[in-house]
């Protein structure tokens, strides 16, 4: 049976609520042992995936199972996995020792086995000798440690930890991190991790699970994530990164930022736009010499303990960031340089907005519940239904919503070396895709008019190109 | 700058009309109670008028039967509160606060004018007075006193620590015995304080309900203070005054003192 590889299998769980679809068709297998970090920002749904497996929520639709058995329906109770919060949830009523045996008192074990068992996951935290004293007492530290013993202590298939270091200072984190790590290689259970801290994702996990806006993103080793992001939010959300446009003219060259670079990438066809991601550690600083491939203007220079960040902008008018043990003084001119196997092509998830339309009349379209007007409709007169799309620079926004003819928050901002590419999700839960040059938050509210010259009208039933 | 500007500024000194109003009507009339307990119609010191309880069965009977009528009803508003709390707390918010606001409506009318319509109700139903109907009027009387600060306590319970243990193991049943219930406990305390206290001082509801066919040791005092009978009825009330300290003690104790409250 290769079943039993797989300690958990989620297969097409979605979650709604209301009308919000919290995850979106996710599906994830986790091997027996294995360290997996569910990773994403606030809101990406990961903390909802980790409570479905745990069983405090049912999913909408979708199976999961643990150990072979499925558990969709299963109450928390009977499924073999413990949970540690991220706020601890000890219970205040019962001492360290009650705290931890919570478990094995319910499993009707006798006292001295239960003694034995408490007295060992205690030790295994560091927590010796502080069997009777009130969680109360305890700082953050200590408080999770009991946390972590108390589930533990259970022995469970698989441990679930919901951001479990998120409330402890640096100091801690970074140790607490390091013993999650020995407990996992001496316990040989399988971890299931949340949380939103890349760093901390990389650090601990076999296997980092990237999630955004209810969808895994990308799944692969911490080494795999790092140098090849599958996509430009997954590169934006780990680590440093320069993205921009850039168009693949052929294999293996590739034009962004106004210069031609040599790559190693293939299969994308001749001129496709797509996104280009170059770590700052991957530029080469240097004074402008034979090798420069492009120079630039150094406008800022930070020291950053082990290494130096500097911003370099280029006379076409883009900035990358470079990090270099060398700093250059702001101002002066420098050479730059990257090596083909460091220039990471991705193909654009898309190239401009699309959405499904509907004539109006001559003149006018409805399409995500607003009506706009555009230019004569000729050929597509006596159709009811079409195509539009719309470059993402010709979206303007507003600070003002009432200016805008609908409204929609910003809820996702990647730089591109010379304007901001923005999600901006519009009240009919659509999202619109914006390129700027003005500076917009997470979560601002805006205005969004799209004016009637820049709304192309196509056929429905045409292929994705042109 | 003068002195007459800090006794104004100075915000402890705000609590001197309260704390001279405390001294007046609560302080000097217990002083008096001690007093009066402790001395004959002479005013020497005696221990005659506790030596008199003691030996009057009468009195010492209606002493321990308001005592069991008191935690009767206690219990049964535990019995009927701690439910009603409980699924309150359960509730959504917005229903759940209508709901709590339909029991505590009760609270807004007079003690009395409720005592009398349910006089008047079972008259009209043919219900006899009596021990009964004096249960019931104390438990209809006082039963949001019960559910208030249990539901406070309830609802500001972390509800990850439900789901804690339900993770570790524990069915509903054993959730709410081993966490639930536990952490409820000093709500269940100050309603206990806000039930027993009142009801075992009570006259009016046992007269009105019982046709004064039965009397409770709050209808001894005030027979014998309104017969004169001024040293005797001081002792009286010393001892309830006792047991009500008590109590308050018992109770504060076992709820840790932190939690709860009613409002």
């Amino acid at each position: 049976m290769r079943k039993s590889e797989y300690i958990i299998r989620v297969k097409n769980v979605s979650k709604v609520y209301g009308d919000k679809t919290v995850l979106n068709q996710v599906s994830l297998d986790v091997r027996k042992g294995e360290f997996v970090t569910i990773l994403g920002p606030s809101g990406c749904g990961k903390t909802t995936l980790l409570r479905l497996i745990a069983g405090f929520q049912p999913a909408t639709s979708g199976e999961i199972s643990i150990a072979g058995n499925n558990v969709t329906q299963t109450p928390p109770h009977r499924r073999p996995v413990n949970t540690v919060f991220q706020r601890y949830a000890l219970f205040p009523h019962l001492n360290v020792y009650n705290n931890i045996a919570f478990g094995l008192k319910l499993k009707k074990l006798s006292s001295v086995v239960i003694a034995g068992k408490v007295k060992q996951a205690l030790r295994m935290v560091g927590m010796t000798g502080y069997e009777y004293r009130d969680v109360d007492s305890l700082s953050g530290g200590q408080q999770q440690r009991v946390a972590i013993a108390r589930a533990i202590v259970n022995e469970p298939e698989v441990l679930l930890l919901d951001e479990p270091l998120a409330a402890l200072d640096l100091k801690m984190r970074k140790d607490m991190q390091m013993e999650l790590r020995e407990m996992h290689k001496s316990l040989g259970i399988t971890f299931v991790y949340v949380t939103h801290d890349q760093e901390e994702a990389l650090t601990l996990s076999d296997r980092i699970i990237v999630m955004s806006e209810g969808r895994i993103q990308q799944e692969g080793t911490p080494i795999d994530i790092y140098n090849e992001p599958s996509n430009a939010f997954v590169a934006d959300f780990i680590g440093e990164s320069n993205i921009l446009d850039g168009i693949m003219l052929r294999d293996r060259l590739v034009s962004f930022a106004g210069y031609e670079f040599e790559c190693v990438d293939e299969g994308f066809g001749e001129n496709a736009p797509v996104d280009v991601v170059i770590r700052p550690e991957d530029l080469y600083i240097f004074e402008p010499s034979e090798a420069t491939q492009f120079t630039g203007i150094v406008s800022s220079c930070i020291f950053k303990g082990v290494h130096y960040e500097m911003m370099v902008q280029t006379p076409g008018g883009y900035e990358f960031m470079v990090q270099n043990y060398h700093p250059f003084e702001t101002g002066r001119e420098a050479g730059l340089l990257v090596k083909p196997a460091d220039i990471h092509v991705m193909r654009k998830e898309r190239v401009c907005n699309t959405f499904e339309a509907r004539s109006v009349d001559e003149t006018h379209v409805e399409f995500l519940g607003t009506v706009f007007e555009v230019r004569p409709l000729d050929d597509i007169r006596n159709r009811k239904s079409f195509r539009v799309e719309i470059d993402f620079d010709k979206i303007i926004l507003h600070d003002n919503e009432e200016d805008g003819q609908l409204t929609g928050e910003v809820c996702f901002i990647l730089y591109k070396g010379n304007h901001y590419h923005l999600t901006v999700s519009t009240d009919s839960d659509e999202d619109i895709f914006a390129d700027t040059s003005d500076v917009w938050d997470n979560g601002d509210r805006v205005g969004i008019t799209i004016p009637p010259a820049a709304i192309r009208v196509k056929p429905l039933t045409c292929g994705a190109n042109e | 700058m003068n002195r007459g500007q800090t006794l104004f500024t100075k915000r402890a000194n705000w609590a001197v009309p309260y704390v001279v109003f405390l001294a007046i009507f609560v302080l000097i009339p217990i002083i008096l109670i001690v007093i009066y307990a402790f001395a004959d119609a002479d005013d020497k010191f005696t221990l005659a008028n506790f030596r008199k309880f003691m030996l009057h069965p009468e009195a010492v009977n209606t002493f321990v039967y308001s005592v069991g009528i008191a935690i009767t009803t206690t219990l049964a508003c535990i019995l009927l509160g701690y439910p009603a709390a409980y699924i309150l707390s359960r509730n959504s918010f917005a229903a759940s606060r209508a709901t709590v606001l339909l029991f505590i409506l009760p609270m807004w009318i007079n003690i009395l004018i409720r005592t009398l319509a349910t006089v008047a109700l079972f008259d009209f139903l043919n219900v006899p007075l009596g021990e009964g109907a004096l249960v019931f009027g104390m438990v209809y009387n006082f039963l949001p006193f019960m559910i208030y600060p249990i539901y406070n306590t309830l609802r500001k319970m972390d509800y990850s620590l439900v789901e804690a243990a339900r993770d570790l193991g524990a069915n509903p049943a054993s959730v709410f015995a081993r966490v639930v219930l536990p952490l409820s406990m000093p709500g269940v305390a100050s309603g206990i304080m806000m039930v027993f206290m009142p009801t075992i001082s009570t006259f009016a509801i046992a007269e009105l309900l019982t046709m004064n066919n039965i009397k409770l040791f709050g209808t001894t005092i005030q027979e014998n203070i309104n017969n004169g009978m001024w040293n005797y009825g001081a002792a009286l009330s010393l001892i309830m005054l006792l047991l009500i300290g008590v109590t308050g003690l018992i109770s504060s104790d076992s709820g840790n003192g932190k939690e709860g409250g009613i409002l």
